[in-house]
C-alpha cells in the first residue's frame, strides 16, 4: 500500500513538472497554427520588411518593421540605462554597503519589483511625458525615451538582485587572495570581482531585458504607439506587444488582422525565446 | 474520510446552486468607449428601481463590444458606428443575429489646447491635418509649430467614423490614412489629458467628453459655410457637420430583462440621461 501511494505520488509530482513544457509546447503550437494563416494573404518578407502598419484598411497593409524597431529602440534604451545602474547597485549592496543599508536596499528592490506596471505607466504620463517634452523641447512628450526610462525601472529590480547574487557567489579567497597582493578595494571589484561573475551578470542583464520586451501596458500608456520607422529615440514609437494588446479586442476572430496579431505574437516569441536561451547559455556557463 | 468528501460535494452544490442564480439576472454590457458613461448612468438608475437585477458595463471600444457579442461573452454591445458586414457573417457562423437599436446621437468634437489660437476649420482643413498633408499649425492661422496628431486605436468606432466621414468624406473609393505619426491612444480619457497639457496637439472625441481644458474647434462643411460649435443644439437641427447615430446591438430582438433594460433606455426617463451625460436624445 506505502509503495502504491508512493508510486502515485512520484508519477504527479512526474506529471506536473512534465505539465509546464506540455503548455508551451501547445501554446507554441496554437501560435503557429493561428499566426502562420497570415503568410496566405501577404508574403513573409512583406509582412517583416513592411513598412505601413493600417491593419483595418481594405486592403489591409501588414507590415510589421515599425513594430519590430519600435521594440527593439525602447529595449536597447531601456538597457542602457538599466545595466549600468543596475549592476553597479548590486556591486555595491554585495561588495561595499555596511550591513544596515544592505538592507533597506535590498527591501527597497524588491518593493520597486512589487509595483504593478500599469501603475508604473500612469505615473510616467503624469510626471515623465510633460518633462520629457519640456526639457528637449519637442512636439511631444509620449516618446520612446518616455517609454525606455519607465522600462528601465522595471528591468532593475530583476537586473540587481540577480547580479548581486552573482557577484555574492565569486569564491571568498578570490577577494582574499586579491587584497592579499596589494590591490585596492576598488581594483579588487573591477579586476577580480566582475570578471569572475561575469557570466551570472551577463545572465541577469538578459533576463531584465526579457522582461523589458515583454513588457506592454506602461510602453502602451507612454510611447505614443504610432507606427512610423523613428528616426531618433526622440519619436513616438509603436511597440509590438502595445500592438497586440491594443487591437486584439477588435480583430474579427478568422480576418486576416487576427492572424497577423497571432504572426506578431510569434514574432514577439522568437525575440524573448533567444534572450532567455542566450540567459540561460550563460547561467550554464557560469555553474560548470 | 467520507465527512470531507460529503464537504466537498455539498460545497460544490452551493456553488453550482450560486452560479445558476448569478446568471439568471446578470446583464453584461459592453463595447463603445464613447458611451460607456452613458451606459453606466443607463444601468445605475435602472438597478436603483430594479435591486434584484445586476447589470455591468464595461468600455473597449466599439469593435471590441461588437466581437464579443459575436462570441457570446457578453448580452448588449454598444456602438457607435454600425455594424459591419463581417462582423454580421461571421455572428451569423455563431449563430447570433445582431439586432440593432439606435439609442442617441453624438457629436464628434474636435479639440484643442485652450492656448492654441486656431478655433475654425473646414472638413478639408481637418482631413489634411488628420492625413499629414499640412503638419504646420502656420497653414490654418496659428502659430509656427509642428501639429500633434492625437487619434483612438483602430479598435474604436469613433477612429473608424472619424476616418470614414472627415478623413475620407464618405468616399468608399477613397484611401486616405490617418498620417503613420499619429499617435493612437487607447482612451478618449487618454485624448483628453494628452490634450490639454500639449499646446500644439489636436484630438477629438465624443461631445460628452468636453471641459474647459479643452477648445472645441467650431467646423464648417466647405469654406462657403457657417462654422458651428458641438452643442447639443447643432447636433439636433443637423448644422454640425461631424455627428453619428449611438447603437445598442442584441442577439436577435431584445427579449425578458434585456428587452425590460433596453425599453428603459428609450424611455423619457432613459432619454434624459442620454440628455445628461451631453449626448443627443433621439427625439
Amino acid at each position: 500500500m506505502r509503495k502504491f501511494k508512493e508510486f502515485i505520488i512520484e508519477k504527479l509530482i512526474l506529471i506536473c513538472g512534465l505539465a509546464s513544457i506540455l503548455f508551451v509546447v501547445l501554446i507554441f503550437i496554437f501560435l503557429l497554427r493561428e499566426g502562420l494563416a497570415v503568410f496566405k494573404t501577404v508574403g513573409p518578407f512583406e509582412f517583416l520588411l513592411g513598412k505601413s502598419w493600417y491593419p483595418i484598411s481594405e486592403p489591409a497593409q501588414l507590415g510589421i518593421l515599425p513594430l519590430i524597431i519600435g521594440s527593439l529602440l525602447v529595449t536597447l534604451g531601456a538597457a542602457i540605462i538599466s545595466i549600468p545602474i543596475g549592476v553597479a547597485s548590486a556591486v555595491y549592496i554585495s561588495e561595499i554597503a555596511p550591513l544596515k543599508i544592505k538592507e533597506i536596499l535590498k527591501a527597497g528592490i524588491e518593493l520597486l519589483a512589487a509595483i504593478p506596471s500599469v501603475v508604473l505607466g500612469f505615473i510616467g504620463m503624469v510626471t515623465l511625458v510633460p518633462w520629457v517634452k519640456n526639457i528637449f523641447h519637442l512636439p511631444t512628450g509620449l516618446t520612446a525615451l518616455s517609454g525606455s526610462i519607465m522600462l528601465a525601472f522595471m528591468a532593475m529590480p530583476t537586473i540587481v538582485s540577480i547580479a548581486e547574487d552573482a557577484v555574492y557567489s565569486v569564491p571568498k579567497s578570490y577577494k582574499e587572495g586579491a587584497l592579499a597582493l596589494g590591490a585596492t578595494h576598488w581594483q579588487t571589484i573591477y579586476r577580480i570581482i566582475l570578471p569572475a561573475g561575469s557570466s551570472g551578470i551577463l545572465a541577469a542583464i538578459m533576463l531584465g531585458i526579457g522582461r523589458v520586451i515583454g513588457e506592454t501596458m506602461a510602453v502602451m500608456m507612454i510611447t505614443g504607439n504610432a507606427a512610423i520607422i523613428p528616426h531618433t529615440i526622440l519619436q513616438p514609437v509603436r511597440t509590438l506587444t502595445a500592438t497586440i494588446a491594443a487591437e486584439m479586442g477588435e480583430a474579427v476572430v478568422g480576418s486576416e488582422h487576427y492572424f497577423a496579431l497571432f504572426a506578431i505574437g510569434i514574432a514577439l516569441f522568437v525575440i524573448s525565446f533567444a534572450i532567455n536561451v542566450t540567459a540561460d547559455l550563460f547561467l550554464h556557463k557560469r555553474s560548470s | 474520510m467520507w465527512k470531507k468528501i460529503f464537504f466537498v460535494l455539498t460545497m460544490f452544490l452551493f456553488l453550482g446552486l450560486a452560479s445558476a442564480n448569478a446568471g439568471k439576472k446578470f446583464i453584461q454590457i459592453k463595447g463603445s468607449d464613447t458611451m460607456v458613461n452613458l451606459g453606466q448612468t443607463w444601468a445605475e438608475k435602472y438597478m436603483e428601481k430594479n435591486p434584484k437585477e445586476f447589470i455591468a458595463v464595461t468600455g473597449g471600444g466599439s469593435g471590441t463590444g461588437l466581437s464579443s457579442l459575436i462570441s457570446g461573452t457578453c448580452d448588449i454591445a454598444m456602438s457607435s458606428r454600425n455594424i459591419k458586414e463581417k462582423e454580421v457573417d461571421l455572428a451569423r457562423k455563431n449563430g447570433i443575429e445582431p439586432y440593432e437599436i439606435k439609442v442617441a446621437l453624438d457629436g464628434l468634437a474636435v479639440v484643442v489646447n485652450p492656448k492654441n489660437p486656431v478655433s475654425k476649420l473646414t472638413i478639408d482643413q481637418l482631413g489634411a491635418i488628420f492625413t499629414g498633408k499640412i503638419s504646420n499649425w502656420e497653414v490654418v492661422g496659428g502659430k509656427n509649430a509642428p501639429i500633434v496628431i492625437l487619434s483612438r486605436e483602430v479598435n474604436s468606432g469613433t477612429h473608424v467614423y472619424f476616418k470614414e466621414h472627415v478623413l475620407r468624406k464618405n468616399d468608399p473609393n477613397s484611401k486616405e490614412e490617418f498620417a503613420p505619426g499619429a499617435l493612437l491612444l487607447s482612451s478618449s480619457q487618454a485624448i483628453a489629458d494628452e490634450v490639454a497639457q500639449n499646446p500644439d496637439a489636436i484630438g477629438y472625441y465624443g461631445m460628452g467628453y468636453s471641459s474647459s481644458k479643452h477648445k472645441p474647434i467650431m467646423v464648417a462643411k466647405d469654406e462657403k459655410s457657417e462654422y458651428e460649435a458641438p452643442t447639443i443644439e447643432n447636433v439636433v437641427n443637423g448644422k454640425y457637420p461631424i455627428s453619428r447615430p449611438l447603437f445598442l446591438y442584441t442577439n436577435g430582438e431584445p427579449q425578458g430583462p434585456i428587452k425590460k433594460f433596453v425599453d428603459f433606455c428609450l424611455s423619457k426617463e432613459g432619454q434624459d440621461i442620454v440628455l445628461e451625460t451631453e449626448f443627443v436624445p433621439m427625439k
